[in-house]
Order: C-alpha cells, then structure tokens, then sequence
C-alpha cells in the first residue's frame, strides 16, 4: 500500500470509529455535538500513558477506552435533562470544555502537543473498525438495538412498552464515549503525535454530518456515510480549492433531497438478498401486493 | 359477575392546575371482563388510561392490579405487572417496520442481558419472530413483515397496535378508541377478534365512542362526565340512565336494541 493510501485508510478506520460512538446515541434520538471532546480524552488519555507513564499501546488503548467510557458516563446525566437543540449546545459546549482545557494544562503539553512513543500500524487500525463496525452491526439487530430505536421514534411509548429509557440512553452514552475514545486512541497511536487544536469543533461537526447524512436508521448509515466523506474530497482533489465548495453544495442536496439520511431501514429492506426472489416466500410477494 | 377485580381505582383524583380532570373515580374492572369507559369529549377518559399506565402520577387515591397497589410503579414496569394498553392515536414507531413494531411489545416478556443482547432481527426462525408473525396472522393481518408501517392503511395499522399491546401477554389490556376512524366491516372484525382475545383470559378495559361497538363487545360500561364517575353497570341499561342521557347519549332515546352512534 503507498504512503497516500495507508493514510486515508487509517483516516477512514479511525472515522468509521468515531461516527460509530456518535451514532449509538443518535440512533436513540440524542445528538452529540462534543464528539471531537469524547475523541480528545481517550487520544490524550493513550498519549500520556504511553508517552509519560511509558505503557505499550496494548495497555493504553484500553485504558484511553474505560477513560473516555467514564466521561461519556458521567456527562450523560447532565446532558440527558436537556432536550433537543439545548443537548446539541450542552454537548458541544462540553467538547469546548475539554480542547480549552488541553490547551492549557501543561501536563498534556498544552499548545505544543504530545508526542506519543509507541506505533500502532494500519494492520491493527482495520482490525478496529471492523470489529467495532460487527459489534455495532450486532447491537443493531439484538432487541436492545429495537429499543435504541424506538426510544429514537417515540419514548413515551417505548417506556410504556417496558424499555427502561433512562437506562438505555446513559448505555448509549457510555458506549460512544468508549468508541469516540478507542478512535482517539488509536489516532494517537497511529500518527505518533496529538495537540489539542486538532479536536476543534469542525471535527464534532464533521463527524455528526457523517452519522446524519449516512442516516440513523442502521447500523449501515455511519458505514456510507464515512466512507462518503471521506473519499469524496480526496476524489474532488483535482478541482483544486473549488473542492470545498462543491462539497458544501453536495451537503446542502442531500439535506433537502435525503433528510433521513442515505441509508434508510426500508433501502435496506428493499436491497436486502431475501426480496431479490418474490417467489421465495409468499411473504414477500405480498409486500408487491401491499405496494 | 366473579369477586375478584382485576383492577380496582379507589377515590383516584388528578388535576392539571386548577381543573380536575379526574375526582375521586372508584370502580372496579371485574376478572374476564369486557368493560366500556365512555363519556363524552374532555370528561377524562384518556386522562384515567394514563394514569392507569403510569404517564402521570396521582393526586390522590389508589390504583389496584390484581390486589397489588401499583400507582407507585414506574410506567415501564405496569406491563410486566400485567397491564398494556393501546392509545388514542396510533402510536407505532414509524421507523420500525411491522414485525419491529410487535416485537418491541415483547420487551416486558425479555429477561436479563442474554435476551436483551439476542441478534432477534437476524434470527428469520427464531422464536420471538414466529410468536409474532402467528399473532399478527391470528389476528388477520397479511402484510409483510417488513413492510414499513407508514405505508399501510388505517385500519391496519390500528389493529398492529392492537397486537403490540398483546405481546407483553397482559392480564388486562386497555384499548383507547381502537374502532375510531375504521369502516363498519372493519369494526365487526376487530369486535370478533377482541371476544377472542378476552375468550383467552384477557380482561378488557375499552374507551370508546362507538355505542353499537360498545353494545356489541362490553357487558360492562362505565360512565365519566367532567371527571366524575356518573354510571357504572350493565351496558344494556346505560341510556335509561336519565344521567348518563343528559351529559352523553343524548335526551333523545336512543332507537333500536343496538343502540347509535353518540355524538
């Protein structure tokens, strides 16, 4: 693999990651605009570890998970009293919390950055984000995965059916704090290198935009819609700077064209192998009948 | 009539600031019942329905499952003690296709991290999956599985949630207005369907308009007006209550053995 494509691969690893940990709360209806906070503390959690306290990148990783896992623990129970927009400013008003405390904690480096000593190649970055993408795929399809959704479509209804939603939310909160950490981590580990200015909220942004627009229906949306931002600019690079406009213009379609998102549960229905055939099961012939 | 009550409110009372929308209402649901809660619009039917399940918390009196005190339960606990309920206007997911729809109606039944954590979407033979296609087919309904909700008509949708609500095998199931809005073929349907349903052991407890549904499924009626209990008894004898035809039925007597639509 040449330099250039290791790169993106490793870009894309650690982006599938990261939509990953912002979609397991929105796919319950919360949105979290403090990703690139969540992803600060586990790459600064494995990047002092490694750097200070002198860990190989084995022990680390996992502590830069059970970091950021407690944080999104912790924070989960302030942020679920608010609703709506008023959780979209609180999480990014954490994620601004965490940069600004970065840049100034000279424990961390502050401005300057970290060097981190240990090296984790884009061997084990690909084994990451395919076993975080299977163990999301799997979340998905348990019943846990069918009460995520439902407290997405309606948690009055879901409650009443049985679903402790408090419960589940705070999981869906902890969960993404240890997937936002774990990509973290791994961006510490892979680039050798963090600093604080990196984690900005452009990246909180980027990374909900990769969830929205990929959709939050399934488990396929982050998938797409990673892989989708990721490439696109790379392939728009022959247009020079007019590249971030197209991409602008691109973003703005698919907001009025697709607000559900690209992928949606009944695309997934549709392209899925047991329809290909209505004759298979009489089931599925009815779905033509029902239109 | 059995002894036993299934569900006993005692003196239960709410109000939203000023207003009372329920004062003091005592009734009891009997065992294997098929009970009708009526009145007309605002008298607090729906109101009675969420206190039942758990959305608000009373004022005052209490609230009997089963000569278990429940109004204390968290509302996601009242269908694990046996208690499911349906709503007014039809609340399925609209992100979750049918079969998605009735399975997350199993969710009190489900026990512990193992069956939490059960890939049941991935499962096509698995157990949860066919309990819920023989419940939908039970109760006539041929669509596709994954067919997605918004797509189908009314009434079918109606009836899914119907199902959903028989999932959690409850003990009483409370239906708020399930013939609203269906044609006459369809409201035969479902009255065929909910006998069967309380043949197999369910106590119904239903708040509906419909007067010849009402004389067609309910024994049992009774009557709320401005958050007052004002008839509890036999449905046939409803509308000789001079009451019950002042606040509802209507002064006019109302023609024929089966009754009319109320206004």
């Amino acid at each position: 693999m040449s330099g250039y494509a290791s790169g993106i691969v490793a870009i894309l690893c650690i982006n599938l990651i990261f939509a990953y940990a912002i979609f397991v709360t929105a796919a319950a209806g919360q949105l979290n605009l403090g990703g690139a906070g969540f992803q600060a503390i586990g790459a600064y959690a494995a990047a002092w570890l490694s750097s200070s306290a002198h860990m190989p990148a084995s022990v680390t990783i996992p502590l830069a998970i059970l970091a950021s896992a407690l944080v999104g623990f912790l924070i989960s129970f302030p942020v679920l009293r608010t609703r709506g927009v008023y959780m979209v400013l609180a999480t990014f008003a954490f994620g601004q919390f965490v940069s600004g405390f970065l840049l100034r904690s000279p424990t961390f480096g502050g401005a300057i950055g970290m060097v981190v000593a240990d090296y984790v190649g884009v061997g084990a970055l690909i084994i990451c984000a395919v076993l975080t993408t299977v163990l999301v795929f799997f979340l998905m399809a348990s019943r846990l995965g069918l009460a995520i959704r439902s407290i997405h479509d309606d948690e009055l209804v879901s409650t009443i059916m049985g679903v402790n939603v408090r419960a589940v939310q705070v999981a869906m909160f902890t969960l993404g704090g240890a997937l936002a950490g774990l990509s973290g981590a791994l961006y510490a580990h892979h680039f050798s290198f963090v600093e604080a200015q990196y984690f900005n909220s452009l990246l909180s942004i980027y990374v909900l935009l990769f969830v929205l627009i990929g959709g939050t229906q399934t488990a396929w949306g982050p998938l797409v819609g990673s892989l989708f931002f990721t490439l696109l600019p790379e392939v728009m690079r022959v247009g020079g700077s007019w590249r971030y406009v197209v991409f602008g213009v691109v973003i703005v379609l698919m907001m009025v064209l697709r607000p559900q998102g690209i992928v949606t549960r009944a695309l997934v229905a549709r392209l899925s192998p047991r329809n290909w055939w209505p004759a298979s099961s009489n089931g599925a012939k009815r779905v033509a009948d029902a239109g | 009539m059995p002894a036993e009550p299934i569900l006993s409110l005692k003196q239960v009372t709410k109000r939203f600031g000023g207003l009372t929308v329920a004062d003091q209402v005592s009734f009891d649901v009997p065992q294997g019942s098929r009970m009708a809660l009526i009145g007309p619009n605002g008298a607090g039917k729906t109101t009675l329905f969420n206190l039942m399940s758990g959305v608000y918390p009373l004022n005052g009196g209490s609230i009997w499952l089963e000569g278990r005190q429940i109004d204390g339960l968290p509302s996601r606990q009242r269908i694990g003690a046996g208690l499911s309920r349906s709503f007014q206007n039809i609340r399925l997911m609209p992100h979750l296709s049918v079969i998605e729809n009735v399975m997350l109606g199993q969710h009190a039944q489900a026990s512990g991290l193992g069956d939490l954590m059960t890939p049941i979407l991935w499962q096509r033979a698995g157990r949860w999956r066919q309990m819920a296609i023989e419940r939908l087919e039970a109760a006539g309904i041929h669509v596709h599985p994954d067919a997605e909700v918004s797509s189908l008509p009314y009434g079918v949708r109606k009836k899914i949630e119907v199902v959903r609500a028989l999932m959690s095998r409850p003990r009483l199931l409370m239906l708020d207005e399930p013939a609203a809005g269906l044609n006459p073929r369809e409201t035969a349907e479902l009255s065929a369907f909910l006998k069967d349903v309380a043949a197999a052991g369910v106590t119904l407890l239903v708040v509906e308009h419909d007067m010849s549904f009402v004389h067609d499924l309910c024994e049992r009626t009774v009557v709320l007006n401005f958050g007052k209990l004002i008839y509890n008894g036999a449905t046939r004898s409803v509308q000789d209550d001079a009451a019950v035809r002042e606040a509802y039925l209507g002064s006019r007597r109302v023609a024929g053995d089966g009754g009319d639509r109320a206004a």
